[in-house]
């Protein structure tokens, strides 16, 4: 799961488990490089964000250019390039929800975190980013804490999601 | 038992613990498979897809059993199914709400169709938000393979099938089936020229079917029933039924599976509710953010896809997003533009540059800062959009500027002369729009 706030120390190679999904990963395709996304993925579970050193770890495993790795990277909305909170806040503001509130719920978040888009608490607790439709549209506004939906949401909800995530 | 909440899809979606694969099989799950492995041909199975009738539910409504039969029946490459779980068009949120309750349909139904198009390989693309619903469809391939059903030899048909999830990482065009596949095979998710469609050449250049969710969930049934059985509902050309996703300020949003052809007013009054807080509808985006809206007075348009291109838009992916009398569209439509501009790829001009202009010209109305031009330089762009780009995310991203500005128009002219909102309850003063 998205950790602590980590340093940017390099981690030279794969934990015991994570080397075993990506081994099990790299069966499910005719080539390694189809397995970028899901090798990204079991890394960024592991160290919460692709770090520099992470994105060469992931290059020398998939077996490219550490510039191809970065490109992939980059495309993608939901690769942390930089470290990220232990509660990932992630507001949809498209446009079902923001016909149900989710401009105001965002602007309220900003005022009870103290932080905006694409920020994190000093204590490393929240990061709060905008985010487009999460097909979560009929439960608006809504967001997701990491991998978890939250819906019809309101500022109470909110204050109370809050002191939940410690 | 309460009311099903639909005819086909929706019908036990509800039941307890139907993500399990006893409970599934208690409802009769799994025996079309046992039924059709080894004892009805690949090519009936086609066939019988195309007398139903059925059509693709991922937006562009194109004829399933057709696009089976462009697969080549010989080849030396290997074929694959890939089931497009990205779900990313604004207002649409069925294939969630599908996959969360009844993973095990969408595995018979991958099953088959793989059958049917002679696929060994078959690959699930959800997208990146999806995580929890990767592991439990997992879960749920795993309960597959364990009984059998996925694998080698399957039920002794001597039919072979690898099934694999793929998790995407945040990309709407992503949902665009040759950047999906494109994604899939590792690289950035851009589309790629058609022809060569992906039946004749798609995933590692191979013959390839990119079938969306809701499609293939209704493959089990029509095998299981047949084609006349299944065209008891819908139109002579929309057949079968369409889950609507419906969202906006209505008593009750939700998916709703109900036979095409059923008017949109009934979905909004009867099922949903009628509005809340005594709003009113102004406008009603039918098939997700990139299709043209509806104003009130076309309510009585037939949901399926002749009466929506009647009408001057697109059932779509069938999310239907209402919008209030209170609402502002110039800022409705700045939100929907917004999503293009962030969700363009970049890869050609059009696209790239015509999102950028449409949103800042938009911005600038909503700030009440228009001119009195910049309403038709909104349509010239979207008008250079339109048609001239690389794939269909330009069209989408047009379609709406055209669609609301001939609506509507004297609500865009209002936010010129005024320099303000005929309504906005979202926002209270002109200082939030500029925050
Ligand atoms: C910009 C764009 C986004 C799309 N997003 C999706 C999507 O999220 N899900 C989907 O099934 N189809 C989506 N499509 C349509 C696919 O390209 C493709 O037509 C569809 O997956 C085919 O499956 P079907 O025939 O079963 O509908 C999108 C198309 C475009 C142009
Ligand atoms: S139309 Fe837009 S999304 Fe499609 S290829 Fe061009 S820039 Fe990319
Ligand atoms: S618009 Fe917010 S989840 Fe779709």
């Amino acid at each position: 799961m998205s950790g602590t706030l980590l340093s940017v120390d390099a981690p030279a190679q794969w934990p015991a488990g994570a080397r075993a999904q990506i081994d099990e990963v790299l069966t499910h395709y005719p080539n390694t490089r189809s397995a970028i996304l899901p090798v990204m993925w079991i890394a960024q579970r592991e160290w919460g964000w692709l770090s520099p050193a992470v994105l060469r770890l992931v290059a020398d495993t998939v077996g490219l250019p550490e510039t191809e790795v970065f490109g992939v990277a980059t495309f993608y909305t939901m690769f942390n390039l930089t470290p990220i909170g232990r509660h990932h806040l992630q507001v949809c503001m498209t446009l079902s929800c923001s016909l149900l509130g989710a401009d105001r719920l965002f602007g309220h978040l900003e005022h009870q975190l103290g932080i905006g888009h694409g920020e994190t608490t000093p204590d490393g607790r929240f990061t709060l980013r905008r985010v487009e439709c999460l097909a979560a549209c009929g439960g608006g506004p809504c967001l997701q804490v990491n991998e978890t939906y939250h819906e019809n949401l309101d500022e109470a909800k909110v204050d109370r999601l809050l002191e939940t995530l410690q | 038992m309460s009311e099903p909440r639909g005819p086909l899809l929706f019908k036990d979606i509800d039941t307890p613990n139907l993500t399990a694969i006893d409970t599934y099989r208690r409802g009769g799950g799994y025996e079309t498979l046992a039924a059709v492995l080894g004892k009805k041909s690949p090519d009936e199975c086609i066939e019988i897809v195309k007398a139903s009738g059925l059509r693709g539910r991922g937006g562009a409504g194109f004829p399933t059993g057709m696009k089976w039969g462009f697969v080549p029946k010989q080849t030396p490459k290997a074929k694959y199914l890939v089931c497009n779980a990205d779900e990313s068009e604004p207002g649409t949120f069925k294939d969630r709400e599908l996959m969360e309750k009844n993973p095990h349909l969408l595995i018979e139904g991958m099953i088959l169709s793989a059958y049917a198009i002679q696929a060994n390989t078959a690959y699930l693309y959800l997208r990146g938000e999806f995580a929890q619903i990767e592991r439990s469809v997992t879960r749920a391939i795993a309960e597959a393979r364990a009984a059998g059903l996925l694998g080698e030899n399957i039920l002794g048909s001597g039919f072979r099938l690898a099934f694999h999830t793929h998790l995407g990482a945040g990309a709407y065009i992503c949902g665009e089936e040759t950047a999906l596949l494109s994604s899939l095979e590792g690289f950035r998710g851009q589309p790629r020229l058609k022809p060569p469609f992906p039946a004749v050449e798609g995933l590692y250049a191979s013959p390839t079917v990119v079938n969306n969710v809701e499609t293939l969930m209704n493959v089990p049934h029509i095998l299981e029933h047949g084609a006349a059985w299944f065209r008891q509902w819908g139109t002579e050309k929309s057949a079968g039924t369409k889950i609507l996703s419906v969202s906006g300020p209505v008593r009750r949003p939700g998916n709703y599976e109900i036979p095409m052809g059923m008017p949109l007013r009934r979905l909004l009054d009867d099922l949903c509710g009628g509005m809340r807080d005594g709003l009113k509808i102004k406008a009603v985006i039918p098939g997700g953010s990139s299709v043209p809206p509806l104003p009130a007075s076309l309510l009585d348009t037939g949901l399926d896809y002749e009466s929506m291109n009647a009408a001057g838009t697109f059932l779509g992916s069938g999310g239907v997003i209402v919008i209030d009398d209170r609402t502002c569209l110039v800022d409705a439509l700045w939100n929907i533009t917004r999503f293009y501009r962030h969700e363009s790829c970049g890869k050609c001009t059009p696209c790239r540059e015509g999102t950028y202009w449409m949103e800042e010209v938009l911005a600038r109305l909503e700030r009440g800062e228009g001119r009195e031009r910049d309403i038709d330089l909104l349509n010239d762009v979207a008008d250079n959009i339109l048609g001239k780009s690389f794939c269909a995310l330009g069209d989408a991203a047009a379609m709406p500027v055209m669609g609301f500005i001939k609506h509507f128009r004297p609500e865009f002219e209002y936010h010129v002369t005024h320099k303000r909102c005929l309504a906005n309850r979202r926002r209270e003063s002109l200082a939030e729009v500029m925050a």
